[in-house]
């Protein structure tokens, strides 16, 4: 016996098998940690400029220049200029800049002046600062051999940018025409107008100002090195600056307390607006000088605007501006609606890939001459559900594509009634508790569409429609009437529009309100005019069943609102009701990946039933042409065992070299001790374990596991298996359904006679004795009366009487030209029932022959004398002896050579040696005992 | 004459105690939870935002959205264990039985005994999950009534709409199982005891749920067995979400075929030593 912890035996095969493992799952780790390859080389470098109106004030620039490996003077490649947002950096930029570089352009990114790197204030992209700064670095980029120029040394350069840094793209395409394309994102047209918005057409003198985000926007330009809100105002930077290490701050400026690093007259400005909630003509005036809307008529750089729908710092209206403006030039446009923005972060992955694709595909075309513009002028995307498996619940958008761009007006349009009585609202003394639209900065999507929104009570008034008889896809501003009346002749009002779920309430689309300052007022409602308000600009999809609500409000937290308390009355319409004007656009679905996968998924299944089917077929035509084989020598031959050996994976040999035959009317006793191989042979003879080297064949079929011919074989090996919670009969009847066989053949009765458990056939099996398990196995095995019955150790357990009964049974089983083969590690046992023998000893086979020639006598004796010595000399003198050897103490094996036993006692009792016994030996018992050499341990222990 | 049909098994696993068990439990949950909802009456707990906890308020809306209820609590660690009990306990207790052999000897193909073995395992569990809706349907509407399937991810769904949806979510249920099914299976194939084969497979489902919670994994999470599990909630939308329902069909096909198919490499190839 071996004691000890079970050994893993490492079997070349098991090694195979875990190194595939280890391999696979190391390639898996790699390919998701092995970093993009780097096809560039990143320089940093500080560049001098000479900004200001009169071009003499210097200020340093931090830039980082990335060169795709092979541009040089030879392969010149375009240029893109990659612009920070407001509070970023250039390292901002950086993920980007690389994305750009390994497509193939020379990137220089650079952080503007002001901001944390650089030298110099914020001038918010003035033309004499920040774009002159620009025009600088495409000077540079001209002066660079690596960057593809045209013969009069016009480089080829594309600007791209975010918010700030879109701004100033569509500012440095107005100034510089030396630049060829542009992709300014979420960005603005009239600084003016998106922080002075009013929705009434009234010009932004009259606006009202939009002071949470001035306030953050302003905050993160006065503190350059702050994180947190300027991240949202960083545009699309990937906000990977967190990771980089933080430039300390530069002492070359010196930072006011109340201005940070902005430009005095800008920050002059913002104070005044801010104390203020208004703006003067010179405010204004400053203001634009920072916007697009100034240049627009200039820009001959083709444009991809791409905006987002939860912006309401710059919302989509600004990018409309930018696009007639830009369009009016005939210079081409395309502009992209995506679900992020300012509020909303970088949207869905669905919309920041398209975002990609449109740039790159626009830079590609424009720059390089490579590929197509896109074939239609606008594409969007619509929120139509949530991404189930991020724990987040990030909502997922289908995109959409437009031929040409509708503008804010759709290509179509229908009108929904609301109606409601004039109603009194609120307004609280300085503007608090003020009605929640949107929280600047969130950046979470998913807050904005379960709806942040909040209204207080008292402060507003709701106008609904009744329920919508079909589903509408708005696209662009709604429009609606509205009539107020107030005390102070004033009045500041927050029109929006929601959508109705008649289970789940009211939500904002994307918390998105219109601000309207009405002046000139009446203090009765019924004198009141109407005004027509335009609503914040949406790509949203009304349901039928839902009602739309135009809410009208007193404050919010977003906006300056009157400090004195007043009564306002609001009405929809000229007589209590008013028509919801909804711009509509039907798009084109975009197929996107998602349509990969759906054909992905159909090949798959495609593969899977054809693979099944081609399994199939094989496996059947295996099967067939299996059953052809049959070596006819011995078909009628039960069982023919030949060069059988079995070697395990771990290269322990059970069975070495094995041959035996078995004829019709043969008992077959298979002898050894335990672990001489009796058993695996069995396994191979019933297609359990396949043999490393030799064949089995019954009736001339060879033996592969399932061959139908094993059909003709009844078999016990290793003990009983039955199903526990079945009785006896149950588990014989199951057992002959499974093999599809006429009831009929099966011979129950007669198996249970030989079985013998009378009524206890009826009990489960699991109450059974060890000796009752193994006579339902022997019916088992007999039931059909197979032509070759195996049995292995069959009277184990049995009772003396019944292993008597038992022999008889086999005995009889054989005489009618079946044949069985019974193993057994007791020689008596195979003596008494088998009339043939195979002796197995260490896999191998020692002696086999008919039981009546091993068991007859055999010529030699053992006696037990009472002088040794002097019987070796009687015996020694008897001719006919052949040989004396001795046994123990007392004992002598002679062999007589035919001298009978009679004689030769009687010749030792003559010369007076006693003798106490004398006992024939057997030959099987000789062949056993000699071959087994005494040593009956088990193979298995070798 | 075909051995070991699968009207056989059908009859063998149906005389085991722990089928009809797993089956009438099917039958009694949705009638426990049903219980439990009426014993403890108007509860305001605070079941969280998201669509799962707006499932657990609207429980009680109607039929369907009980059964969608009772789907929901059931999907992630019961009908996992029912069907891992019905895929990994099918050939390894029979192996601990000893009776494998003998079925074997019969001779019944190996193949043949595998694909009748996988086949009425795969029709009980589908019987186990039909039946727990099926249960949870009838109760639910009998008691709440026969009302629109109603979420807060989108528009209440008519009954009739509504019933397609939960068909289709049983069905995208169904086949992201089968991925704890092949697991199951394989095990099953591999291994003598009938509990590692079941224990094992849901202990490795467990690892894959608790993997997914690391967002550090990035887009390794894509390929856990458990990633796409919820993605049926798709089907409470308006148009349905397939994204994805497609990418989850995807991965459990793509996965529950590979173990099936070493399941049955193994066992044709493999030294039945049980």
């Amino acid at each position: 016996m071996r004691f000890g912890l079970p050994s893993i035996r490492f079997t070349r095969r098991r090694v195979a098998a875990g190194l595939a493992l280890l391999t696979g799952l190391g390639a898996l780790i790699t390919w998701a940690a092995w970093p993009a390859p780097k096809n560039y080389t990143a320089r940093d470098a500080l560049l001098n400029v000479m900004s200001g109106p009169a071009g003499n004030e210097p200020v340093t620039l931090d830039t980082t220049f990335f060169v795709p490996d092979g541009a040089d003077a030879d392969n010149p490649v375009p240029a893109i200029l990659l612009a920070h947002g407001f509070g970023g950096t250039k390292r901002s930029m950086r993920a980007d800049a690389e994305d750009l570089a390994n497509a193939g352009y020379a990137v220089l990114t650079w952080t503007a002046q002001g901001f944390s790197g650089s030298t110099g204030k914020i001038h918010l992209n003035s033309p004499d600062y920040e774009v002159r700064d620009a025009r600088s670095l495409v000077d540079w980029l001209a002066a660079r051999p690596e960057v593809l120029k045209d013969p009069t040394g016009d480089p080829k350069v594309g600007v791209v940018g975010g918010s700030y840094g879109g701004a100033l793209a569509l500012l440095l395409a107005g100034h510089d025409p030396r630049v060829d394309a542009i992709v300014p994102m979420i960005t603005w047209n009239d600084l003016s107008k998106a922080f002075l918005p009013e929705a009434t057409g009234q010009p932004p003198t009259a606006g009202v100002f939009k002071k949470q985000w001035a306030g953050v926007f302003f905050s993160s330009g006065s503190n350059t090195a702050s994180g947190g809100l300027a991240g949202a105002l960083a545009g699309i930077g990937r906000g990977d600056d967190e990771d980089q290490p933080r430039m300390p701050e530069t002492g070359t400026t010196s930072t006011s307390p109340d201005c940070g690093n902005f430009a005095r007259d800008i920050c002059d400005t913002y104070l005044r607006i801010a104390a203020t909630g208004k703006a003067t003509e010179a405010d204004l005036a400053l203001l634009r000088r920072s916007s697009p809307t100034s240049v627009l008529d200039r820009i001959k750089a083709p444009t991809m605007l791409i905006q987002g729908q939860a912006d309401s710092l710059f919302p989509l209206t600004e990018a409309d501006a930018n696009a007639r403006g830009i369009a009016a030039n005939g210079t081409p446009v395309h502009v992209d609606w995506f679900t992020g923005g300012h509020d909303g972060g970088a949207g869905p992955q669905a919309d920041s890939d398209r975002g990609r694709y449109l740039t790159l595909t626009w830079l590609d075309h424009y720059l390089r001459g490579k590929g197509d513009v896109p074939d239609s002028q606008f594409t969007y995307s619509r929120i139509t559900g949530f991404n189930t498996s991020s724990s987040n619940r990030r909502p997922t958008t289908s995109a959409f594509s437009v031929e040409r761009y509708p503008g804010l007006g759709g290509t179509g349009n229908t009108a929904v009634d609301v109606a409601g009585k004039p109603q009194q609202i609120f307004n609280p003394p300085g503007g608090t508790p003020a009605a929640m639209s949107t929280i600047p900065g969130a950046s979470s999507l998913s807050s904005l569409i379960s709806g942040i929104s909040l209204e207080i009570p008292g402060q507003h008034a709701d106008f609904l429609s009744p329920p919508l008889t079909g589903t509408l896809d708005v696209l662009g501003t709604p429009t609606v009437t509205i009539r107020a009346a107030s005390p102070t002749g004033e009045a500041v009002l927050f029109v929006k529009l929601y959508d109705v779920d008649p289970s789940s309430g009211a939500s904002l689309p994307f918390g998105l309100v219109a601000p309207v300052r009405l002046t000139g007022l009446q203090a009765d409602i019924a004198k009141a005019t109407p005004v027509t308000v335009t609503l914040p600009a949406i790509a949203a999809r009304f349901e039928a069943g839902h009602r739309l609500m135009i809410t009208i409000s007193t404050t919010d937290q977003g906006f300056a609102t009157p400090a004195e308390p007043a009564v306002y009355t609001v009405g929809v319409g000229v007589d209590d009701r008013s028509t919801i004007g909804l711009p509509l656009v039907t798009g084109t679905p975009i197929a996107t990946q998602e349509t990969l996968w759906r054909w992905l998924l159909a090949g798959l299944v495609a593969t899977l039933a054809v693979g099944l089917a081609v399994v199939l077929f094989v496996a059947r035509r295996r099967r067939h042409n299996a059953e052809i084989k049959v070596i006819d020598e011995y078909a009628d031959t039960p069982l023919v065992v030949r060069g059988l050996r079995k070697e395990y994976a771990d290269g322990f040999v059970a069975v070495a070299q094995v041959d035996f035959t078995v004829e019709r009317g043969q008992v077959v006793g298979l002898l050894g001790p335990n672990g001489a191989g009796k058993t695996t042979s069995l396994r191979v003879l019933m297609g359990l374990t396949r043999p490393t080297k030799g064949e089995v064949l019954v009736f001339g079929h060879r033996l592969t596991p399932g061959a139908p011919v094993l059909s003709r074989l009844g078999a016990l090996v290793e003990g009983p298996g039955f199903l526990p919670h079945l009785s006896g009969i149950e588990n014989l009847r199951l057992y002959w359904r499974s093999t599809g066989r006429p009831d009929a053949e099966a011979h129950l009765d007669e198996a249970l006679e030989i079985a013998g458990l009378g009524d206890a056939v009826q009990r489960k099996v699991r109450t059974y004795s060890h000796g009752m398990r193994q006579r339902l196995a022997i019916a088992q095995a007999m039931l059909g009366l197979p032509e070759l019955l195996v049995l292995d150790e069959p009277t184990d357990g049995l009772d003396p009487p019944q292993i008597a009964e038992m022999r008889k049974v086999l005995r009889e089983y054989a005489r009618d030209g079946r044949a069985v083969l019974v193993s057994s590690h007791l020689l008596a046992e195979v003596e008494q029932t088998c009339t043939h023998v195979v002796v197995m000893h260490k896999g191998e086979i020692v002696a086999s022959g008919e039981v009546a020639d091993i068991v007859g006598d055999s010529p030699v004796a053992q006696f037990e004398v009472s002088d040794v010595p002097a019987a070796e000399q009687v015996l020694a003198s008897l001719a006919a002896v052949r040989s004396v050897n001795r046994d123990g103490r007392s004992g002598l094996v002679v062999d007589l050579n035919g001298t009978s036993r009679a004689d030769v006692v009687s010749a030792l009792v003559g010369a007076g040696v006693g003798v106490d016994r004398v006992v024939p030996r057997r030959r099987l018992e000789d062949a056993f005992l000699s071959l087994v050499g005494g040593n009956t341990r088990a193979s298995g222990e070798r | 004459m075909n051995t070991f049909t699968v009207g056989t098994e059908l009859r063998r696993q149906a005389s085991r105690p722990r089928t009809r068990f797993a089956l009438a439990f099917m039958v009694i949950l949705p009638l426990i939870v049903l219980g439990a909802f009426e014993l403890g009456g108007d509860g305001d707990d605070d079941n969280g935002p998201g669509a799962f906890g707006s499932l657990v308020s609207l429980a009680t809306a109607g039929g369907l959205n009980f059964s969608l209820f009772v789907l929901l609590v059931s999907m992630s660690f019961l009908l996992v264990v029912v069907v891992a009990l019905f895929h990994g306990d099918t050939v390894a207790s029979e192996a601990n039985w000893g009776s494998l052999r003998y079925l074997l000897a019969i001779p019944v193909p190996r193949g043949r005994l595998l694909g009748v073995k996988l086949i009425v395992a795969l029709l009980y569990s589908g019987f186990a999950i039909l039946l727990l809706v099926g249960t949870a349907l009838v109760a639910g509407t009998l008691r709440y009534g026969w009302h629109p399937l109603r979420s807060t991810i989108a528009d209440e769904l008519s009954a009739g709409e509504g019933l397609l949806r939960l068909m289709g979510a049983v069905g995208y249920i169904s086949i992201m199982l089968l991925i704890v099914a092949s697991l199951a299976f394989l095990l099953s194939v591999l291994t003598d005891a009938p509990l590692g084969a079941v224990g094992g497979a849901v202990v490795l489902q467990i690892l894959s749920s608790i993997l997914d919670q690391i967002t550090a994994l990035g887009a390794l999470r894509n390929l856990l067995p458990t990633h796409y599990a919820n993605a049926w909630l798709g089907f409470l939308g308006t148009p349905v979400q397939t994204d994805e329902l497609v990418r989850g069909t995807i991965v459990a096909l793509a996965m529950s075929t590979t173990l099936f198919a070493i399941a049955f490499y193994r066992f044709t190839r493999k030294d039945i030593t049980s």
